[in-house]
């Protein structure tokens, strides 16, 4: 048993070896396959970010009355951020609201004037709420526009930006789906791709496998070296996929930062590194051994 | 050597599909250490004779008995043990192109498991019977045609098999190796193998004076003690 293990490892070594070229074309394609993934895992990072940064910068303000008691407000922003759909209301108190925009507009001084001269806070108390999920906003606004509140609410900001929200709710939707539809054909794309390279590989060594067979040699005996053959590819392929990526992804990290400033990539790749590389070898090595095996079996019918 | 290691073809019929027959109610026994020549045109059924007694191929009536197995009702799981009783030549040589010389022949006591130690001895040994032992390391691709056929009988030999089933060995090779090759055949059944030898070469077969069975469209048409090559009835 251990005899005939050593020899399976032996010889998958040997013909790795001896078809140079058969394993390098083999180890290309297959680092291309993981190439691609590994961009692919990537992209879905930036994506994710992408979309989760643009629904960040949807929210709804509700402005209240200038005579509406702080107490009330206090008492509505309590009962929003206990609804499941709200993640964060913020309240801005009348006075808070003045010194912000007073900081935005400091080198601005016809407008600070201005302001200084009116004597009184012009502006109102608002709460500024973002909900998990940008679709929510249409069920907050309604909440808000609730009889009961229209003493103190003097308007909700949802009614002028509702085209707006529902646009990018489309985008983001349609940025989600069309992700995961791409990941999903490219990645089905390489492992074809790589299925078939191998499969041709070892097309080459159907007559081999037929005359082991009548030799009398065990299925398992005929077929493990192609299988340790496998892993090698798998292994260096991943190894080598994930030795080019990284450098890459260093040299574009700060143009995906230019578009997308919430996203450190070199950190992202720093903080996950074991576990993408750990992805690329698991993946190389399922994807090229199970290729063999397949491959093998069609011809090991002798 | 005791009876059972007879070959006996019980009524064998093989169809390869509806309108070719490649053997029809075929019987005959072959005894231990018989040499025995099966001739015949292309497409008589020789190549079905080997396939049959290899297991390549099941027939489709009748029963093949080898040692103590019912070839014909062989698992796909017990080929590989049955098979290593029988050594194989072919006109093709078919030797593994990515393996030397030494581990050809290594490789059939490989698939057997026998310890390392036993393959360095045995290899080398054949080797020299075959006169190849300075060409142990060269690829198949580095050998002439009576030499690759040379390793082949090595191959087939190397693990003292009952039955050695040679098809057409000499089909590619000179006059001067083809004789080399049969040489080889009849010291290996001095040694006390079976040897099933089908072929076409009339001069061989007229030389050598052995049992000899004719076929003909599928159908044994003569099978005698010391036969000469006659195709005809």
């Amino acid at each position: 048993m251990f005899v005939a293990f050593s020899r399976i490892i032996k010889y998958g070594f040997q013909n790795f070896l001896r078809n140079g070229w058969l394993s390098t074309a083999t180890i290309a394609v297959i680092f291309l396959t993981l190439f691609v993934l590994q961009g692919l895992i990537i992209f879905n990072v930036v994506a994710k970010t992408a979309i989760a940064s643009v629904q960040n910068k949807i929210d709804i303000s509700v402005y209240f009355k200038s005579n509406a008691a702080e107490d009330a407000i206090l008492k509505l922003q309590k009962s929003l951020e206990g609804l499941s759909e709200v993640k964060k209301a913020e309240y801005i108190s009348r006075e808070k609201a003045l010194t912000e925009f007073q900081a935005r507009r400091k080198n601005d001084p016809i407008v600070i004037a201005a302001i200084q001269e009116l004597g009184e806070n012009p502006l109102l108390a608002s709460l500024n709420i973002k909900a998990y999920n940008p679709k929510e906003y249409a069920a907050i606004s309604a909440y808000l526009n609730n009889e009961s509140l229209s003493s103190i609410i003097e308007k909700v900001s949802y009614a002028q930006n509702q085209v707006v929200i529902e646009r990018l709710i489309n985008i983001v939707d349609a940025a989600k789906r069309g992700g995961i539809v791409l990941t999903f054909i490219i990645a089905i794309i390489a492992i074809l791709v790589t299925f078939n390279t191998i499969r041709l590989a070892i097309y080459s060594n159907k007559d081999a496998i037929g005359i082991m067979r009548l030799v009398g040699a065990s299925n398992n005996f005929i077929r493990g070296p192609y299988i340790i053959e496998g892993i090698l590819y798998g292994i260096l392929a991943g190894v080598l996929s994930f030795a080019i990526f990284a450098p890459l992804v260093a040299y574009i990290a700060p143009y995906v930062a230019s578009f997308i400033p919430e996203i450190n990539l070199q950190n992202y790749f720093a903080a996950n590194f074991l576990r993408l590389l750990s992805y690329q070898l698991i993946f190389g090595i399922a994807l090229s051994s199970i290729s063999s095996f397949v491959a093998v079996h069609r011809y090991l019918k002798v | 050597m005791n009876a059972s290691n007879m070959i006996t073809f019980q009524n064998i019929t093989k169809t390869y599909n509806k309108h070719s027959t490649a053997l029809e109610n075929v019987s005959f026994k072959i005894n231990p250490k018989e040499f025995v020549s099966i001739v015949g045109r292309s497409g008589s059924g020789k190549s079905t004779i080997v396939k049959l007694i290899t297991a390549e191929e099941k027939p489709t009536n009748g029963r093949i008995i080898f040692d103590s197995y019912e070839v014909n009702k062989l698992r796909f799981s017990q080929l590989p043990k049955y098979r290593r009783l029988i050594g194989t030549i072919f006109q093709d040589f078919r030797l593994l192109n990515g393996k030397t010389v030494f581990e050809n022949i290594a490789f059939a006591l490989e698939v057997e498991g026998r310890p390392q130690k036993e393959i360095n001895e045995f290899v080398p040994q054949i080797l020299n019977l075959v006169g190849l032992d300075n060409k142990m390391q060269s690829f198949p691709y580095e050998l002439s045609g009576g030499e690759k056929q040379r390793v082949a009988i090595a191959r087939a030999m190397i693990n003292q098999p009952e039955v050695i089933v040679a098809d057409e060995p000499t089909g590619n090779l000179d006059p001067f190796n083809t004789w080399e090759i049969i040489k080889l055949l009849m010291k290996l059944n001095e040694m006390g193998s079976i040897i099933i030898l089908a072929t076409h070469n009339k001069e061989i077969i007229n030389t050598l004076g052995h049992r000899v069975i004719t076929l003909n469209n599928g159908k044994i048409i003569r099978d005698e003690e010391h036969g000469r090559f006659i195709l005809t009835n």
